[in-house]
């Protein structure tokens, strides 16, 4: 399924590197992409094409925390809980998606939209709480934005206030 | 405020500068690499880099054109060249600010790199968290192809360079470079036992190198400017040019602030970042991301270089400064680092992959009130069987939090463990925060 759809990509990705494996986790990530997580029967047709054998994908998939075995909700919150975004209320945002959701970590919400995760750090500490939504990082959180955020994801299926190219802080010049 | 000049962040930090190919040309970019290529000799951009001081900007502090010159001149198969953009140290945001905001800087650093070991083909190893910055990086690719900076014949001189991206899946380790090389080649990031150095036997086996996004960053300038200019700022002669700190944690004005290596950390969080959130009470800082040692307040005149962080006992490491300020439980602080250590640990050692997980559940009976009186002894004991066991430096880094903590702070954990409660924290919001994996 995977190869027919996307044979010219595989062909472009397999073009980047001389040994064949080392395509396996861009080839990973468009399973991904398509299903929202990896299932075994894409895990065995990668083997496939890389002259893998299953166990051996298998073994790398496990080994990365971005791919996802099983589906998930249709929105992945995965909330940073390392020391600097722990010191400025990953707690507080934890409680707060609670109160909005009824999630706690681990858990989806009934109508499978909502998955939440505590994940480390995600190269954000100055800007904490935060949080990534599928590709988005939200960052700054208060409950106030949080509420935002989850109601243009739910209405939208994305929100305006996901943070752009990355720059903290703003020099006060730029800031008119 | 931050009153130096910025050599790294001087371009976006300009009004209506976007990154684009067009800004960054205006700004004088891609000079250097028209100064470079084909006019000066490969082994003498070495030996310019050698001469500037600069060191890898990742946390190692390796000096950057010594490891390019390890790469064999007389090898005849492939050689890589691979920017390392997996920045996932706690603590540390500055290289995905370097790729969001201006991605030709670091292009262009990485195409001299390549020129330098003569290599015909680099990859970005960005981590896979940062799509954004996967998305900018490949759109400042395309620009530079479509303008003659990359493919077949770069500016006329003959040189040769492709540079791909290739995203990692979610693995702290994999910043390290020889998980880096494995997770690369499609396997678990698993550390390489060396020697053999990835300078002989990297990437698919042949001479490899792996700079960060950071020190590539730098490399146009130093070409551009001369070594002898890069080699004057800062601390010389073993902490030159700037270096982008990452401020975190309760000050008032946290964030990315590019300064000269030497100045004090009083200096950096005091006056740059504005002092403490509240004016509170400083209480401790970790100096260099999750793997640097814990420093207190009388560590505030040290200044922020390679040297003078070892001799305080700890390290410059990425640059991550994060800092507590009176009333944060120490403990905490440690047992939530070693669940990010005991998360990450790729399970390769023996000592790291148990060891952490035994720390992290001492830590987090000493936390909850139920800690023993041998606790501390058994912490240290079990430190001393994980650091210099292992075969990255990861094991070194994840005693850390607690070798500082309790030499900073023993009589917290007696504390702790005297009252069988948490100080500073009424009760630990368990349901929420989930054990280990």
């Amino acid at each position: 399924m995977l190869i027919e759809k996307h044979k010219d990509k595989i062909t472009e990705i397999l073009g980047r590197y001389p040994e064949k494996r080392a395509a396996l986790l861009p080839l990973l990530w468009l399973a991904q992409e398509e299903h929202g997580h990896v299932s075994e029967a894409a895990m065995k047709e990668i083997a496939g094409v890389l002259d893998l054998t299953p166990p051996q994908v298998y073994e790398t998939v496990t080994f990365y925390t971005m791919l996802n075995r099983q589906p998930i909700g249709k929105f992945h919150i995965q909330v940073c809980r390392s020391l600097m975004c722990a010191l400025v209320g990953t707690e507080q945002l934890l409680g707060w998606i609670h109160a909005k959701l009824g999630i706690k970590p681990g858990q989806t919400t009934p109508d499978g939209l909502f998955t939440l995760s505590q994940v480390e750090c995600l190269a954000s500490c100055g800007t904490g709480p935060m949080m990534q939504v599928n590709d988005d990082y939200f960052e700054q959180l208060t409950q106030e934005k949080l509420n935002r955020i989850l109601d243009d994801l739910k209405r939208d299926g994305k929100s305006p206030l996901a943070t752009g190219p990355f720059m903290f802080p703003v020099p006060q010049h730029m800031n008119r | 405020m931050n009153k130096y000049e910025p050599i790294l962040l001087k371009n976006m930090m300009q009004p209506g500068y976007t990154g684009s190919l067009a800004d960054y040309e205006r700004a004088g970019g891609y000079q250097a690499l028209r100064k470079a290529l084909g006019k000066i000799a490969p082994a003498d951009i070495i030996e310019v880099v050698k001469k500037s001081g600069l060191r890898g900007r990742g946390g190692a502090g390796f000096p950057t054109g010594v490891k390019w010159s390890f790469i064999p001149k007389d090898h005849r198969g492939p050689r890589y060249l691979i920017c390392n953009a997996d920045e996932s140290e706690p603590g540390t945001f500055k290289d995905r600010q370097l790729m969001e905001r201006d991605p030709h800087q670091m292009i262009e650093g990485m195409i001299l790199a390549a020129y330098a070991i003569s290599t015909l083909i680099a990859y970005i190893y960005i981590r896979g968290e940062f799509v954004l910055g996967a998305k900018i990086l490949e759109n400042a690719l395309a620009e530079a192809y479509r303008a003659g900076y990359l493919g077949p014949n770069i500016l006329g001189s003959g040189f040769a360079l492709d540079i791909y991206m290739h995203r990692g899946a979610g693995a702290y380790i994999c910043g390290e470079e020889t998980a880096l090389l494995e997770s690369m080649e499609g396997k678990r990031g698993l550390p390489r036992t060396k020697p053999p150095f990835p300078a002989t036997h990297g990437l698919f086996h042949q001479p490899t190198v792996v700079n960060n996004v950071e020190t590539l960053a730098n490399v146009p300038h130093i070409v551009n400017r001369g070594p002898e200019w890069f080699a004057s700022i800062g601390h010389p002669p073993k902490s030159t040019g700037t270096r982008i700190f990452c401020l975190s944690g309760h000050v008032k004005r946290p964030g990315n602030y590019e300064v000269p290596m030497g100045i004090t950390f009083r200096e950096m969080i005091y006056e740059i970042a504005g002092g403490m959130r509240g004016d509170k009470p400083l209480k401790a800082f970790i100096p260099g991301g999750a793997s640097a040692a814990f420093l207190t307040p009388e560590h505030l005149d040290v200044k922020m270089d390679f040297d003078s962080l070892a001799q305080a006992g700890s390290m410059l490491g990425s640059g991550g400064v994060t800092v507590m300020e009176e009333g944060t439980c120490m403990v905490w602080a440690a047992e939530n680092l070693l669940q990010f250590f005991n998360h990450e640990s790729c399970g390769k050692c023996t000592p790291c992959r148990e060891g952490s997980l035994w720390l992290l559940q001492i830590l987090r009976r000493i936390e909850h009130g139920h800690g023993r009186q041998e606790d501390l002894d058994l912490l240290l004991r079990l430190c001393g069987n994980i650091a210099g066991r292992t075969v990255c430096a990861f094991g070194d880094a994840e005693i850390a939090p607690i070798t500082s903590t309790l030499q900073h702070f023993r009589d917290e954990y007696e504390a702790h463990i005297r009252g069988q409660r948490c100080p500073f924290r009424p009760q630990p919001v368990a349901d929420l925060i989930t054990v280990g994996h």
